[in-house]
């Protein structure tokens, strides 16, 4: 592919997206505007991921590409093969070996370092899109702190379910500041957000918004006192590794309500069955 | 024992391989060519080209035949190739007063300088199946026939297109006074760029005539049609289409005047659109304005349509309808990324459902353990 640059995009498009990451990084949980491109791939598709990982790879950094927490689904494969031609560089299945993962839905199971990267898909940035469908509304309320609205929703679930009825893409408050959507994992994953060594880095192309939560950064699921957060919890472990700290999915083997349960973190999984035998 | 799925990369490859042979289709038909698209499926390559933003015939009919006639596929490759074009300079504005006309009709005069000119159109035809081009030929039998009148068909035959200038009907208004001025503003200030970046609200004028041209047909006429049926109502006049040829200027830095470097084929409507007066303002008549490239009549209209409806808030109108809620139409207009993110709905989300399928159980199980309510 020698006719397209490094990484795809233009040098002036990648450093246009830098910029709006610097501001990102430089305002935790704020969205930044940018100008996202068409990219070969169809928007819904991390199209906002995959500008950020280009902005930033370099010839040096090892990549990972995560969907559903597994480096073989057809969309992470699809990515993947996209970096590797465009930029030849290294790629691994391992958290633990690579520089920069970009993900969707998913934050890998084996803890983040110091000096990784990762790029998180976003198809709707805006925190409070559900509560207010207007984008000039929803970037004053911002602007003003205005977040009584979430914590109202929040509470009438509460009275009506008698718990926070809001499984995945669960919102978060970005160091005290600004709420933010961590895009959608499930809330399992949240805590994993909170002082984090590593630097998390949102894209959403069709939306035209970058965020970010630098490393270090406080990041609070949003709850109340006396009905603090919770993450979701299975009574089976993984079929495969029998892990009781992973996230679990569900794979559903026969039509008489057989079901096994297996860790969604395909690497995770892996390594601890490798390690049992 | 269970063995998770894998073979991602095999299958993607399978599926392509499967596109390419569903695309050709029966290799015992001949395959189609680029110039058999770009001639006979005119108006498909038009409104290609329209969306996609790019004035290239060629391209857009490869697009098509690579998309096997998917439109919003074709649209979606050719904005996917005019990203990775640099931009050499802004055109001047094109002159839609100076085109080499092939149509142009006015709703509101019978006649008017210029005159009326019928040109290439569906309008009149009666739409009966026309067999005759089921049979292979020619397929210029059926002139006089069932087909669409030609420029030939007029009463004066028009040998050559008219060059001279014909003065758009807006202009002619516009003398007398009834009918809002416009203000071209500044021809100095830097053109805005959707496709750089990326909308804000309000919008201006400019952004907003770009996100339509770019916007889905299918999507403006039902928004278009709705202000007729009342909601939005703004009572609009096809006070011109035109359709015609005009030339594209550039100023190249190094010359400092403009040369011409291309012809292209473009329809204009200018709705003409009752306005009572405000407070502020006295009544006439105001604008809404549609182009698109080619041949593109009814993209050009419902164009038109919506931009005047979306001028409620400027003109001090009440906006309570969907087509004249600005944030509502310009953010989900564009077919490429409205197909898109319908599209990814297809994606796996076996981890967001699983979350809910937690949820959803939990909840249950809190239900039955209260007393039925």
């Amino acid at each position: 592919m020698s006719e397209y640059n490094f990484a795809y995009l233009d040098e002036q498009t990648k450093r246009m997206i830098r910029r709006a990451l610097l501001k990102a990084v430089a305002i935790p949980g704020y969205q930044v505007r940018f100008g996202s491109r068409e990219m070969p791939l169809s928007y819904g598709w991390g199209t906002g991921g995959v500008q950020v990982t280009a902005a930033i790879i370099g010839p040096d950094d090892i990549l990972k590409v995560i969907d559903q927490g597994a480096d073989d689904t057809t969309n992470a494969v699809s990515i993947r093969k996209f970096f590797a031609r465009t930029t030849g560089v290294r790629t691994t299945t391992r958290t633990e070996r690579a520089t920069l993962i970009q993900t969707r839905h998913r934050i890998p199971e084996t803890p983040l370092r110091d000096g990784q990267i990762m790029v998180f898909q976003v198809p709707i940035p805006e925190p409070l899109r559900w509560l207010e469908p207007r984008e000039s509304e929803t970037r004053k309320m911002h602007a003003l702190e205005e977040y009584g609205i979430m914590h109202v929703r929040l509470y009438e679930d509460i009275t009506l379910h008698g718990r926070v009825a809001t499984a995945y893409d669960y919102p978060v408050r970005v160091n005290g500041r600004y709420i933010m959507r961590p895009s959608p994992i499930p809330k399992f994953d949240n805590p994993k957000l909170d002082r984090s060594p590593a630097l998390m880095l949102f894209g959403a192309g069709r939306e035209k918004r970058i965020y970010a939560v630098p490393p270090w950064t406080p990041v609070k699921s949003l709850d109340f006192k006396d009905h603090p957060f919770t993450i979701e919890r299975w009574a089976q472990a993984c079929a495969l590794c029998a892990s009781r700290e992973s996230f679990l999915d569900e794979v559903i083997v026969d039509d008489k309500g057989g079901r096994i349960f297996v860790c969604s973190d395909t690497d995770y999984c892996g390594r601890r069955q490798e390690r049992a035998r | 024992m269970y063995v998770a799925v894998k073979g991602g990369e095999r299958a993607i490859e399978e599926a392509h391989r499967l596109l390419a042979d569903a695309r050709r289709g029966d290799p015992a038909v001949p395959e189609i060519t680029l110039a058999q698209i770009e001639q006979q499926l005119a108006l498909a390559v038009d409104r290609v080209m329209t969306e996609g933003s790019v004035f290239d015939r060629e391209l857009a009919a490869l697009a098509l035949k690579q998309a096997r006639g998917d439109m919003f596929e074709a649209v979606f490759l050719l904005r996917a190739y005019r990203t990775t074009l640099p931009r050499f300079g802004v055109s001047e504005p094109i002159d839609t007063a100076h085109m080499t006309i092939r149509r142009r009709i006015s709703a509101t005069f019978k006649d008017l300088p210029g005159g009326q000119i019928l040109g290439p159109t569906f309008d009149y035809t009666h739409r009966l199946l026309d067999f005759d081009l089921a049979a292979p030929g020619d397929g210029r039998r059926e002139r006089g026939s069932l087909g669409a009148p030609s420029c030939r068909d007029l009463e004066e035959p028009i040998d050559e297109p008219e060059a001279a200038v014909i003065p758009r009907v807006v202009d002619l208004l516009d003398r007398e006074g009834l009918i809002e001025s416009e203000d071209p503003g500044d021809e100095a200030e830097p053109v805005g760029d959707l496709t750089r970046e990326p909308l804000r609200f309000p919008c201006d004028r400019a952004a907003r005539l770009q996100n339509l041209a770019r916007g889905d047909e299918g999507f403006l006429l039902a928004l278009g049609y709705s202000t007729q049926r009342g909601y939005g109502r703004n009572h609009p006049f096809a006070g011109e289409i035109r359709l015609g040829e005009v030339e594209v200027e550039l100023a190249p830095e190094e010359l400092g005047f403009p040369v011409t470097i291309a012809s292209i084929p473009v329809t204009e409507c200018h709705m003409v659109n009752q306005f009572k007066g405000s407070a502020t303002a006295p009544a006439q008549f105001t604008r809404g304005y549609g182009l698109a490239f080619g041949e593109a009549e009814r993209k050009a209209m419902v164009m038109a349509l919506v931009d005047r409806a979306l001028r409620a808030g400027e003109l001090s109108e009440e906006a309570a309808s969907p087509a004249q809620d600005e944030e509502f139409v310009l953010y989900h207009s564009d077919s490429v990324e409205a197909s898109g993110f319908v599209q990814h709905l297809k994606l796996p989300h076996y981890v967001d459902f699983q979350s809910e399928l937690v949820l959803i159980r939990n909840l249950r199980a809190a239900a039955g353990e209260r007393p039925s309510a």
